[in-house]
């Protein structure tokens, strides 16, 4: 509860990129990573170009890259449905490494595994250098319905909350011998979950009422507004007007 | 397991983000029905618990383990709009905060884990639900019935994304048994701790449980004379 406010994924620089109002970033990014999906997977080296582009994002803010790869684990699944395509996929057939490999498979597994870590690099950079408050205050800034954007500052307001919840259970559990070996731990196990439901929603009624006693009335009071100045516009698409170019040059073919 | 991007074409990606965009602004409109100005809260709260359900392992056999994902359990507690409103918003935070599931393929994720879920789900709880009797093993029974399929359906909507926009020419017969097989298991798993943790609540909110609230009323308060203690 003594923790700071700040997200732990959110790494605090002083760096343009982390200046630069949320909203941008967020349609930089959604911009960029369309168009990284948009490039035919033939093209490698646009695909190269598009790494250098994000490795030059991460510089100026000033991400270090040890960070940013650590944090890719989280495709870490579908890494391994990528190697999994070129046994499983048709078409013709190819020998590598002593291998009996499909061709369009191999080009699947490439093309899942460059446009998947170029989209979650993109993200990692996004979430790094924006507080997440304010990536919903950019959420709304874009016209997505306030209903919903309250609904997801309340997820992240008492994700923590929640999650220490769960935590406190684990070790209530386990201070009395329990120990999750198998499938017939599901009962307590679910049992726990019926009861942070009741704890959440119970939390939710109590935070509901103190909204209303201070005045709530379906709408959040904004108290910092982000505005976006032509110049910040233009900074931010930098990189969705390089990764332009780029994409361009791979559908001409070059 | 949420779908990266890239793994669907641009222009599918596209197609599902309105799909999804469309059935997010139903889901508002009714979630507003089920719960007026509490919304936030509630189904903020909801979400977060949703998000930390996930969190936690269930441990299957000899290693290995699954997880919730939660889209029949959130709409059987909560309602079906509330359901779909907190499980999208789930999806959009990790997409954006934890990199987990492709920005461009939101539209994607929140078709298939959110509304084909929860309508698959939820459609069938409420379906049984009309037929059998009227008490807590039949709540429990049906929960069980509406998260067992809620997982396939997904898998099976998964299936027809592929075939319009797959980047990979995986033959689709095999993929479609493949996925099915695979998740009729997964599926199997979040059916038994969909049904337990519905149960659960039963047992002490009755009245929290929105898919069955007009059948098991709240239970009455019982005063009873204090039994000496056995000494």
């Amino acid at each position: 509860m003594g923790a700071g406010h700040v997200h732990r994924l959110y790494l605090d620089r002083a760096s343009p990129v982390h200046r630069l109002p949320p909203h941008c970033k967020l349609v930089a990014v959604l911009a960029f990573v369309l168009l990284v999906v948009a490039t035919p997977r033939e093209r490698m080296w646009a695909f190269a170009a598009y790494a250098v582009l994000l490795a030059a994002v991460a510089a100026v803010a000033r991400i270090p890259f040890g960070t940013v790869v650590r944090r890719t684990a989280i495709e870490v699944p579908f890494v391994a449905f990528a190697l999994l395509m070129p046994f499983v996929a048709t078409g013709e057939k190819t020998t590598v490494l002593g291998l009996w490999l499909s061709e369009s498979g191999l080009w699947s597994a490439w093309d899942i595994l460059a446009k998947g870590t170029l989209g979650v690099v993109a993200s990692i950079l996004l979430a790094a250098t924006t507080e997440p408050r304010l990536l919903l205050l950019g959420l709304d800034r874009l016209r997505m319905p306030q209903l919903l954007t309250q609904i997801a500052t309340f997820m992240l307001r008492y994700g923590d909350v929640v999650a220490a919840e769960l935590g406190r259970m684990r070790v209530a559990r386990a201070s009395r011998g329990f120990e999750a070996r198998d499938v017939r731990a599901t009962g307590v196990l679910a049992k726990s979950v019926g009861a942070l439901f009741l704890r959440s929603y119970e939390r939710g009624e109590r935070v509901h009422l103190a909204m209303v006693s201070r005045g709530y009335d379906g709408r959040m009071p904004l108290l910092d507004d982000v505005g976006a100045t032509a110049g910040q516009w233009s900074a931010a698409a930098l990189l969705p007007a390089a990764a332009l170019l780029v994409a361009a040059g791979a559908w001409m073919g070059i | 397991m949420h779908v990266p991007n890239g793994f669907i074409d641009a222009p599918v990606s596209v197609g599902a983000g309105l799909v999804a965009a469309a059935g997010v602004a139903v889901a508002l409109r009714g979630a507003r029905r089920e719960l007026d100005d509490r919304t936030a809260p509630l189904a903020g709260l909801t979400a977060a618990f949703v998000f930390a359900a996930q969190m936690l392992n269930f441990p299957v056999a000899s290693g290995t383990s699954g997880h919730l994902l939660g889209g029949a359990l959130a709409a059987i507690l909560v309602g079906p709009y509330t359901g779909v409103l907190c499980v999208s918003v789930v999806l959009l935070v990790q997409a954006l905060l934890f990199a987990d599931g492709g920005v461009s393929a939101l539209g994607v994720n929140i078709v298939l884990m959110a509304i084909v879920t929860v309508l698959a789900g939820y459609g069938l709880f409420r379906g049984l639900l009309k037929v059998l009797p009227k008490n807590r093993a039949a709540v429990t029974g049906a929960s069980f019935a509406a998260a067992l399929v809620s997982v396939p359906a997904s898998a099976a909507a998964f299936t027809l994304i592929y075939a319009l926009g797959g980047t990979a020419d995986v033959p689709i017969g095999g993929l479609a048994t493949a996925m099915l097989g695979v998740h009729v298991l997964i599926g199997i798993g979040e059916a038994l701790i969909t049904a337990v943790t519905v149960s659960s609540v039963l047992r002490v909110r009755p009245d929290l449980v929105y898919g069955a609230r007009e059948l098991i009323g709240r239970p009455e308060l019982r005063v009873q004379a204090p039994v000496p203690a056995q000494a």
